[in-house]
């Protein structure tokens, strides 16, 4: 046996006449999958998930890791710039006036920056001032997610699924054939899902706002009290930062308004649970449900 | 602070999607592992229905049944609106139930917050997992805090 050289197992499937003796001993899983590499981190009050399907093995599973551990290190250093639960971040020092945008991290400017560009986008129902307080957070968690999907596409990963405190961002499939499926949970009915986004893009993204997200009052930036009308709206998009934004201003635009303006614009559907529970969507959710 | 029991039995991959617990090592500091715990066998429909019952505020002693069942109170984890506290049932490695022993209830709003937020948290579990979903987008109360104590309680479970 010692002289044999080691069999190739491609061969030896296709072989005719080979006796018991010979095959190896391995099995071959063609229908197993492995399971996504998933990891899970408690940040900026809520947790993040990791799900990678196209982890691998050897070097370049450990390239991945690298990968994501860096993709959590950024969450959090991310967390200490923008919380507004830290009393020392940026953002925290930032409000109270005892900084300048000029003092603080260079995040800072461009977050606001991209809060502008949304707030033109959303005729200002998106605000990084809800209530007249500085707070940019309806951006930030979304844009920390991307940051954490780029550093595992930097890895070479092409299939993942990141959710943060119910915002998703899929990439590719969770199995070759298998796309990411991504539940709308239901307000209203708690145990159950409304409907199940089934992913066929590169990259699809999928964010709710309703009145129980943690601790946050959705504010109608024009009248300065909590937007009504609503118990949840739910965008679809491709990349999760814009799509949780848009998500956050089309629930405080209320369900006609709302609708109306995902369905004005390109490359996203809306999903919306008005307050006796009836749900209403843009044309194109039920096809995304199939 | 009034407190309430609520109570659900939840399966954990559904729960490593939805909060995301750490299995030990993991985060920054540790390579990233898959949980060894998996899916429950007798999952069981939740009550959903919120009692108002005196809790024990602190951690308890791991109660130890025939089965290999064990009932472990996390640590209470103090949250910007209150502490809040998370009880596991373990059977054979498997969480069973879930019960919140202690949530904030400071103002009205957070009653009618919690009301939503703590059976989504237990009960979407259940549910992602039987329909296959990978992850959960939803007006999901994933509060550190909860997932401190349940992650507590695990931790407790496990050892």
């Amino acid at each position: 046996m010692a002289d044999e050289p080691a069999p190739d197992f491609a061969a030896v499937r296709g072989a005719a006449a080979v006796s018991p003796t010979s095959l190896p001993t391995l099995d071959y899983p063609p229908t197993q999958h492995p399971e996504p590499l998933r990891h899970a981190e408690p940040v900026m009050g809520t947790v993040f998930s990791f799900a990678i399907s196209d982890a691998g093995q050897g070097t370049r599973r450990e390239a991945i890791i690298s990968a994501l551990q860096a993709a959590v290190a950024r969450l959090h250093r991310i967390d200490e710039v923008f919380s507004t639960y830290r009393h020392d971040s940026d953002i925290s020092r930032l409000a109270r006036g005892q900084t300048t945008i000029e003092h603080c991290d260079p995040w800072v400017a461009q977050v606001l920056e991209s809060c502008r560009e949304v707030a033109a986008e959303t005729d200002g129902w998106f605000t990084a001032y809800p209530a007249g307080r500085l707070d940019p957070s309806g951006w930030v968690k979304g844009w920390a997610i991307e940051q954490a999907s780029q550093l595992l596409r930097e890895a070479g990963s092409e299939h993942h699924c990141i959710s943060g405190g119910g915002d998703v961002q899929a990439v590719g499939q969770a199995r070759p054939g298998r796309p990411w499926r991504i539940g709308i949970a239901d307000p209203v009915h708690r145990d159950r899902i409304l409907a199940a986004i089934t992913t066929r893009d590169a990259a699809m993204a999928v964010a709710t706002s309703g009145i129980a997200e943690r601790g946050a009052h959705i504010i109608n930036p024009y009248t300065g009290q909590p937007a009504d009308g609503l118990l949840s709206m739910t965008l679809v998009g491709s990349s999760i930062a814009r799509t949780d934004a848009w998500a956050t201003a089309a629930f405080a635009m209320g369900p006609t308004l709302g609708l109306q303006w995902a369905e004005a614009r390109e490359g996203i559907e809306a999903l919306a649970v008005l307050h006796d529970g009836s749900i209403k969507h843009t044309p194109g959710i039920p096809e995304l449900t199939a | 602070m009034r407190r309430a029991i609520v109570t659900g039995t939840a399966t954990v991959s559904g729960i490593v999607l939805l909060l995301g617990l750490k299995s030990h090592g993991g985060g920054v500091h540790g390579a990233p592992q898959s949980f060894s715990i998996g899916p429950s066998t007798d999952a069981v429909p939740p009550s959903g229905t919120p009692t108002t019952t005196p809790s024990a505020g602190k951690s308890t002693a791991p109660a130890r049944a025939a089965s290999g069942t064990r009932t472990v109170a996390g640590d209470a984890a103090e949250t910007p609106y209150g502490p809040v506290q998370v009880q596991v049932t373990v059977s054979s490695g498997k969480i069973t139930n879930i019960n919140v022993l202690e949530y904030p209830t400071e103002t009205g709003r957070d009653q009618e917050i919690n009301s939503y937020a703590l059976p989504i948290l237990n009960q979407e579990a259940m549910t992602a997992q039987s329909a296959s979903i990978d992850a959960v987008s939803g007006a999901t109360f994933t509060s550190e805090g909860y997932a401190q104590s349940l992650q507590s309680a695990i931790d407790k479970a496990r050892a």
